[in-house]
């Protein structure tokens, strides 16, 4: 907390959605948030109306709501009145495919315009949209696709061929594929051939403010996947958050350079953006820093919502292409997915003039919960103060509940009210795993964290073992799980270490059964298993080898003690140890 | 195979070894074809860099798209 604290100048303030946040906080209530949206009679809604069909029902249907750019660099406009009739058509093709209200509808896309005109239309016809992580190997789709009970999905050929075909006999509640990008073919069907056969005209169904609209999937330490509920109420938060984080005006040319399969990508990626009616950039090709500063400056952004990695990757490459570029449109500038390290915030204040905006917030709060604000003086390094309507404090656990921690700076695990719209509302068929997020009425978020005494929060660590690696949640049991599948493995420990540009990576600890020889063969027949298994995102980058595992009496392999270990840490407590590493 | 093609290949099966070169497309765009994300990506560039004694600027990535372009490019800049 050594960094000087970067002040807002009056303008700044005065110009943005909430000039004065104690003011705010004061004054907010949800009822109040949701009387910003449309809804239907009796208390009904539905997201894809807000987003959409609200614009171009008060005349706004002639301004872009999405301009696509393509890998080599063409654009393409989406008007709201557009994204109106394409989502419309494909409300109309699930109907005549036969997929009701409340089925799951899946994606595993890039960043194509068929991926927004999916999730809207899908929303549309009431049912749930799940977006998949196109990086992701067959073994964490076929989990996620299980969990969640997909009936359809919508792929492109590539991904299908590559992901899909191994796992397709195994999933038996999917009844239909769509390929974006290939005329119909054996056990699929064509999604432009259907779009073009149905009519752009579809009434949307008003759901029950509770009703499921969102399924994604985040990880654990211990089992599989976690499907993470969301309701169409969750849209009331959407909405305000865009506006009081983010700080959405109608006039912003908004860029959110999350991948479509997580959810950010949703959230802030889909639906904030067009409730508040701005213009949304997307960009179909993979970080690449010459093309994101020309993004930056020929699209003319004006709110750029993007992720420590990428702010890492852009601060390695220096100063110069940023000054070859005119990057004064820029007015706001975020960042999420872990913790951004103060040195990348005042980075960002040097070379574009404003500082880097950290946010926090999980899968399961379904919107950011604690920012740093246009109007709110920045200390580097701060996830900020929660937003109006989010009470969040400091607990810790004292005979099988909470209590909440007063002393600024004392670490404890970061908890919330629960409450707010777009909170999750199951783990899907994991009641018993969902009731154990709650104590004593906090919602318990697995972050360690302090507040000062000013009211800003700290991220510290993680409480339990998962990995944040390039911003996305790694489970190290789904990846024990794979390496386990390997005839050659007995003993698996996963684990992340510290990375400079991904925050962490995955490291896997390998114990071989008898009659394998670790040797650098070995080591990348089992990289490559795993990376067949998982996909790039999820396989491990580093793989080392071991004779034994540190074990507990049970068994339990203790990552731990690998952890500490790796990092040249003290051991902690070691009396459950009954079997050490070797 | 020319002698690029080949360290070009061992390095790319240090970090992807379950694809095989014969089997992509040598003109499609190298990270998808070897499934391969931006870390991965970075590594590979560190290891040709290292290996050929060669600087390999970010502003050059846009040459590196594809298996061919990739190894056009190391041949011009390893003379």
């Amino acid at each position: 907390m050594d960094y000087d604290i970067i002040r807002k100048s009056l303008d700044i303030k005065a110009g943005s959605n909430m000039p004065d946040y104690e003011q705010a906080v004061a004054d907010f209530s949800w009822r109040h948030a949701k009387s910003l949206l449309h809804g239907f009679a009796d208390g009904k809604l539905n997201i894809a109306y807000e987003a959409v069909e609200r614009h171009v029902k008060s005349g706004c249907g002639q301004k872009i709501a999405l301009r696509w750019i393509t890998k080599n660099g063409d654009v393409c406009d989406y008007t709201y009145a557009d994204l109106s009739s394409l989502s419309s058509r494909f409300a109309n093709v699930l109907d005549r495919l036969d997929i009701n209200k409340g089925e799951r509808v899946y994606t595993l896309l890039g960043r194509v315009p068929e991926l927004y005109i999916t999730a809207l239309g899908a929303l549309k016809a009431g049912c749930v949209f799940c977006p998949m992580f196109s990086a992701f190997g067959p073994e964490p789709v076929q989990a996620r696709m299980k969990i969640g009970g997909a009936a359809v999905l919508i792929t492109t050929k590539a991904l299908y061929k590559r992901k899909m075909v191994s796992i397709r006999a195994e999933l038996h509640e999917l009844r239909e594929v769509l390929i974006v990008d290939d005329s119909e073919s054996e056990g699929s069907r064509d999604f432009h051939g259907l779009m073009d056969a149905t009519s752009d005209q579809f009434e949307t169904v008003a759901m029950d403010p509770e009703d499921m609209a969102l399924l994604h999937f985040t990880s654990g330490t211990t089992g599989m996947p976690k499907g993470v509920v969301h309701v169409h109420e969750a849209v009331v938060a959407h909405n305000i958050t865009g506006r009081l984080a983010l700080d959405l005006q109608p006039e912003d040319i908004y860029w959110c350079t999350a991948d479509p399969g997580w959810v950010t990508g949703t959230s802030y990626g889909i639906i904030a953006p067009l409730t508040n009616g701005v213009m949304l950039i997307v960009d179909e090709a993979e970080f690449d820093v010459a093309r994101w500063y020309k993004n930056l400056s020929e699209q003319g952004v004006t709110v750029w919502y993007t992720a420590p990695t990428a702010i890492r990757m852009l601060m390695k490459s220096g100063s110069e292409l940023p000054a070859e570029h005119n990057l004064s449109k820029l007015r706001f500038m975020a960042s999420v997915g872990e913790p951004l390290n103060p040195e990348a915030v005042e980075w960002g204040n040097e070379i574009f003039g404003m500082p880097f905006h950290d946010n926090w917030w999980q899968t399961e709060t379904g919107g950011i919960m604690i920012a740093n604000y246009a109007s709110m003086d920045v200390k580097p390094g701060s996830m900020g103060k929660p937003l109006p309507g989010i009470t969040a404090g400091i607990v810790e656990k004292i005979d099988g509940g909470v209590r909440e921690v007063s002393e600024p700076l004392t670490i404890g695990e970061l908890a919330l009210k629960p409450g707010w719209p777009s909170m999750m509302r199951a783990y899907l068929d994991e009641e018993a795993r969902y009731q154990k997020c709650f104590v004593d009425n906090w919602y318990l978020t697995g972050d360690l964290a302090v507040r000062d005494s000013d009211g800003y929060f700290w991220f510290v660590g993680r409480d339990d073992d998962v990995i944040k690696s390039s911003g996305h949640l790694i489970g190290p049991f789904e990846v024990e799980s794979a390496l386990m599948e390997h005839e050659a493995v007995t003993e698996v420990g996963v684990i992340g270490i510290p990375n400079e540009t991904a925050g962490q990576i995955v490291k896997a600890f390998v114990a071989l059964q008898s009659g394998y020889v670790p040797n650098e063969d070995l080591r990348l027949e089992l990289l490559g298993h795993a990376r067949k298994r998982l996909g790039p995102a999820v396989a491990p980058k580093e793989i080392v080898f071991r004779k034994n595992l540190p074990k507990t009496r049970s068994g339990k392999i203790m990552r731990r003690l690998l952890k500490a270990r790796e990092l040249g840490l003290p051991e902690g407590d070691i009396s459950t140890l009954e079997s050490d590493e070797k | 195979m020319s002698e690029m093609e080949k360290i070009l290949t061992e390095e790319l099966y240090r970090i992807a070894p379950d694809i095989d070169v014969a089997e992509i497309d040598r003109e499609a765009e190298l990270r998808e074809e070897f499934d391969i994300d931006s870390m991965d990506f970075l590594n590979l560039v560190m290891a040709l860099s290292k290996k050929l004694k060669i600087e390999m600027p970010e502003a050059d990535y846009p040459d590196m798209m594809t298996f061919t372009k990739m190894v056009e490019y190391l041949e011009q800049h390893s003379k």
